[in-house]
């Protein structure tokens, strides 16, 4: 192992004798994704991931990794590897498209000042 | 929390960041605090310190594993489970300096007491051993408090009162970490399962006494084990982890835990809890 010198600021983890293919991981668990919903009327939103050996151990750990601060009235978990996810390379025939229509927006109308989250 | 709609929810207190948590309420908001009449404020207080020492000493025993749990997410549960005990222990030592009429703290009463006036029982002051060690004492300790505290809630006292139905609610999430745990453990592999045994082993010497009835106390503890045993039977053998047949442990003179007789971890186990307190008397951070 060389020498780990730590230097600050944007690329701090040294990376000097540090192989560039991933090593096995030596998590046995499957990774989760966790959305949590902080209140009635909210949507789930995704709060991030942990470890867990089953699905109700992933429920134990998500409400005390991620509610702790009385952020949730429902929790959602689901492993990371159940989820299909578009790919960064897809982005253009996915995503631009959509980019000049503006149309498609309810613009014409005015929201009023008291309607919150839109 | 409740609302009659959805708009009202997401517009509760028109709060800007309402992504975060919200809405905290204090357990005693709301309830009189004064000694109510025709109760013996000594003994309520005397009791109130059994209570709040179990919890503020397993507090301490569970924090003992930070840094040292086998995940860092089972370190953050057990973490959050010390500090749920950690809540009920100020509560409780808060109301046993009132109502005894000397107006001690709760950092008084957990800083500056001696050995022989802590009053929690010797199940909650073991320390050292494994993860299946952890676990047994964790299930036993909170199936135990659970059952306490859901008598407590129909307490004469308001403050108690409150602070059980507060209790409840925590423990009975800390007796299903436990007893998930437990089961996990002793239906997983042989070595889990040995492990598992042998954490119900050690503790269980230490179960006879969470049933002794001290003349000070306000719930007849013996009355707690039916259903104390009921729940243990049920996940041990969900588990296949075997009753453990061993004897309960005596006392000194027949003097346990409530008594102030405690075992030898206790010293150790306090000069690392009040050796900041006592090296810096009032100090505040």
């Amino acid at each position: 192992m060389s020498d780990l010198t730590a230097e600050g600021g944007h690329g701090a983890v040294p990376l000097d004798g540090v192989p560039a293919e991933p090593g096995p991981v030596k998590h046995d668990w499957p990774l989760y994704e966790v959305f949590v919903r902080g209140k009635r009327g909210l949507n789930h939103v995704h709060v991030g991931s942990l470890h867990a050996a089953d699905d109700q151990m992933a429920l134990h750990h998500a409400r005390d990794l991620y509610t702790r601060r009385n952020e949730g009235v429902s929790i959602w978990v689901v492993r990371a590897d159940d989820i299909t996810a578009s790919s960064p390379d897809e982005k253009d025939p996915f995503f631009a498209p959509s980019g000049d229509k503006v149309y498609r927006h309810p613009t014409f109308y005015d929201i009023p000042d008291n309607v919150p989250h839109m | 929390m409740s609302f009659d709609n959805v708009y009202e929810a997401i517009t509760e207190d028109n709060d800007a960041r309402w992504a975060f948590g919200t809405g905290f309420a204090d357990p005693l908001s709301g309830v009189d605090t004064s000694v109510p009449s025709g109760v013996d404020g000594t003994a309520l207080a005397a009791y109130c310190l059994m209570l709040g020492d179990d919890a503020l000493v397993f507090s301490h025993r569970l924090q003992e594993w930070v840094t040292h749990a086998p995940e860092l997410e089972d370190e953050v549960a057990i973490a959050n489970i010390g500090l749920d005990l950690l809540g009920q222990a100020r509560l409780l030592l808060a109301r046993a300096g009132k109502a005894d009429g000397t107006g001690r703290s709760e950092d008084t009463l957990a800083f500056l007491r001696a050995e022989h006036e802590y009053r929690n029982v010797r199940l909650a002051e073991l320390g050292g051993g494994h993860f299946g060690h952890l676990i047994a004492r964790l299930f036993l300790f909170s199936t135990w408090r659970l059952a306490l505290l859901h008598r407590l809630e129909s307490s004469v006292d308001p403050v108690l009162a409150a602070i059980a139905a507060k209790g409840v609610k925590e423990l009975a999430y800390h007796r299903d970490y436990a007893a998930q745990w437990v089961v996990r453990l002793g239906d997983g592999t042989a070595l889990s399962h040995q492990r598992m045994q042998e954490g119900f082993e050690a503790a269980w010497p230490y179960v006879g006494e969470l049933f002794r009835t001290h003349p000070l106390e306000l719930v007849d503890a013996s009355t707690l084990r039916p259903e104390f045993d009921a729940v243990v039977d049920q996940v041990l053998a969900t588990a296949t982890v075997a009753r453990p047949g061993v004897e309960a442990i005596a006392g000194v003179s027949g003097q346990t835990g409530r008594d102030g007789v405690h075992t030898e971890q206790m010293g150790f186990l306090l000069a690392e809890l009040q050796s900041v307190a006592r090296a810096m008397p009032d100090a505040t951070w």
